[in-house]
């Protein structure tokens, strides 16, 4: 009997269950999987789901293939996703490089656990944001997003997959050990008032165009419809360097003309990918800036530190990348001190060094993984800095 | 850009499968990928699967660049993936046919892992290995498949290495059909694609391709003539022989000919078997019927 693809009502699910249930309502019908701590129950669930909702789940031999296979799937026309953790996204990188030069709309969910190596493969750890960012080789821009809870697993990972449709490029969950495990209430709305977005179609069908259909032909928006296989449109898709036909172009101009276009359709676009929250805010001399579970963490000593009279304020990032600069530039300006709490020894702290350019102290409360950074540790960072600043 | 072809050049036979805008190929002369590729045209032609049905894949590699040259939807991947990227697309698309064409270092090397998986998961897919016994695109380096003794850039005194009998690793990881033909058995190799492409299972075929320009002038082979005459005078025909016994000798001879056609569940059909209680409307098994099955429109 088939099931349905959004189980709407109240449940209480862990952050990787949550995660999978994101995905099937965003209308994901394709899994390529392998098994790894912190992520498998990711796999689990989608194993279980997905042949409910008509799906398929396919268990890969490594993580090369499940990353080369969600691809696949993707142009075979079926939303696609996997999931993995650090040494798996390492395997990942060069055929993410793929999905992002042929923009190709999947969703990776990094389930991160403390490394470098084999590391700390229960433990939690935010370590991978710059390989997010600059894993894979060659120049070009990735969207990211940093769940919090079990709920915005689910949440974001709707918006991972809207995000990768209507840009047409690989978006990665970058959520971490305590988030994939912890249980909480997840509440999932009715099937009508979940956003779903859909990848950009060619108008007109494949004889209409002469002598054929250019796959890579971008409109204004910078984003070129997608012809799936099976469509008629014969398109060809390669990892070369292409131009607007999909034909191999060995010379700079068509590099060029190719990268520019896929880094600037996220560049010009970041009002429309970025987002964060501002907690208590107003009036802030100082700003905690965190992700992921150490917005938990950052989010307690705010309310401690204000309930001391201190003037101290969150902003909790929602997407990581592409990094909301502008924002950060302006607010450099009008605070005293940064201060960002996060599992690894400064990553993307230095986005925010970057930004504040001079403007205000920048602070790093870092810890190298296998445990979240406690609310008491956040709290006193953020009084040194202020009596620093 | 246009897909007439230039000049007085005259149409080709194949004009219809091909990306005649993309004409020069990069091949040498005297490969053999562009005979292959010819009988791979051929055969999907005689197959007559609806071509909008039909993707070819392809990794990285001199054998890599036929998904560019190919009027279908084609999909040219990263080094070794070709494999993976099939399986997406065609549990995406189940009643599509997908072909993977990949070189020996491609397919046996950095992609050996996925072969044999594939093969064990009998993924419905036609795998086609032009071997010509090294990494020619990169110049000629030594690969799974290079003789033992052979000579290339990376074996400059002799490989030291054993290579692989594809044929036999194919048939003991369960591919429902497992064939091994030179480029010069262009019409048996034209058929056994056809029935590769029928068959509902993993299925292989190798081909032997010279490689002149690379592999030949080390090895005493350095004409693509004399390759082909050594084709010619070693290969023998053995039908239905378990592949461990399919030699590839070039001392002895090369044996060739259609090894294993067998019948086993494909992936799909034991995923809709065993999620039965579960599964939606997807996949739809009947829609993998061969194409003689197969309701037209």
């Amino acid at each position: 009997m088939a099931g349905k693809a959004v189980l709407t009502g109240v449940h209480f699910l862990n952050g990787d269950y949550a995660c999978s249930e994101g995905a099937l309502a965003a209308g994901c019908l394709f899994f390529g999987g392998y098994p790894i701590t912190p992520a498998t129950e990711v796999a689990e669930r989608m194993a279980r789901r997905l042949p409910q909702v008509g799906g398929v789940y396919i268990q890969m031999e490594d993580e090369i293939a499940s990353m080369a296979s969600i691809l696949g799937a993707s142009w075979g026309g079926k939303k696609s996703m996997t999931s993995t953790s650090g040494p798996g996204f390492s395997l990942m990188m060069e055929n993410i490089g793929l999905g992002l030069c042929t923009e190709t709309p999947c969703v990776v969910c990094n389930v991160q656990r403390a490394g470098p190596s084999t590391g700390l493969p229960t433990l939690v750890g935010q370590g991978d944001m710059m390989q997010a960012r600059w894993g894979s080789h060659g120049p070009y821009e990735t969207i990211a997003v940093a769940p919090s809870s079990p709920q915005e697993m689910f949440d974001f990972t709707v918006w991972a997959f809207n995000l990768s449709e209507k840009y047409r490029t690989p978006v990665m969950i970058m959520a971490d050990e305590v988030v994939g495990h912890m249980t909480e209430k997840v509440v999932i709305p009715p099937e009508d008032e979940i956003e779903i977005v859909n990848r950009k179609k060619p108008e007109h069908p494949p004889e209409k165009y002469e002598p054929y259909f250019y796959p890579y032909k971008a409109g204004p928006d910078g984003i070129a419809p997608m012809a799936n296989f099976g469509e008629g449109y014969n398109v060809h898709i390669t990892g070369l360097t292409h131009d607007e036909r999909g034909y191999p172009g060995m010379d700079p101009v068509t590099q060029v003309h190719m990268v520019e276009r896929i880094v600037n359709k996220i560049r010009n676009n970041v009002d429309d990918i970025i987002d964060y929250d501002l907690f208590m805010m107003d009036g802030a001399e100082a700003a905690v800036v965190a992700y992921g579970i150490s917005a938990r963490s950052a989010k307690r000593a705010v309310k401690d530190l204000r309930a001391e009279g201190k003037k101290v304020g969150l902003i909790k990032l929602n997407s990581v990348w592409p990094f909301p600069e502008s924002f950060f530039r302006g607010l450099a300006k009008d605070v005293k001190a940064m201060v960002m709490p996060e599992i690894n020894l400064g990553q993307m702290v230095l986005e925010l060094e970057r930004c504040a350019a001079g403007n205000c102290l920048v602070k790093l409360v870092g810890h190298a993984g296998g445990a979240i950074i406690s609310p008491k540790t956040i709290k006193l960072a953020v009084e040194r800095a202020l009596k620093e600043a | 850009m246009s897909v007439k072809t230039k000049g007085n050049v005259p149409s080709h036979p194949q004009d219809e499968l091909l990306r005649t805008d993309r004409i020069p190929h990069i091949w040498c002369s005297g490969c053999g990928i562009g005979t292959v590729f010819s009988s791979l045209m051929s055969g999907i032609k005689k197959s007559e699967v609806p071509l909008n049905e039909v993707a070819v894949v392809s990794g990285i590699g001199c054998t890599g660049r036929m998904a560019g040259y190919i009027r279908l939807d084609s999909f040219h991947t990263t080094h070794g993936r070709a494999i993976p990227f099939a399986t997406g697309l065609k549990l995406a698309r189940p009643d599509s046919k997908v072909i993977v064409a990949s070189g020996d270092g491609d397919l046996l090397a950095i992609g050996g892992n996925h072969f044999i998986h594939a093969a064990r998961r009998n993924l419905d897919l036609t795998v086609i290995c032009v071997n010509n016994f090294n990494y020619g695109m990169t110049g000629g380096q030594m690969a799974p498949s290079t003789p033992f003794g052979a000579k290339t850039t990376t074996s400059a005194m002799g490989n030291p290495e054993e290579p692989f009998n594809f044929c036999q690793l194919a048939a003991a990881c369960g591919a429902t059909y497992v064939a091994r033909w030179t480029s010069l058995h262009l019409r048996r190799l034209t058929d056994s694609i056809r029935e590769a492409m029928d068959k509902r299972g993993f299925s292989f075929i190798e081909v032997l391709a010279p490689c002149p320009t690379s592999f030949g002038r080390r090895n005493k082979m350095r004409k693509a003539l004399d390759i082909a005459r050594f084709y010619h005078e070693k290969s023998v025909i053995k039908n239905d022989i378990d592949p461990s016994g399919a030699d590839l000798d070039f001392g002895k001879n090369i044996v060739c000919g259609r090894f294993v056609d067998s019948l086993r569940p494909t992936f799909l059909d034991n995923y809709g078997a065993i999620n039965r209680k579960e599964i939606g409307d997807w996949p739809n098994l009947d829609n993998q019927k061969k194409p003689s099955e197969r309701k037209t429109g």
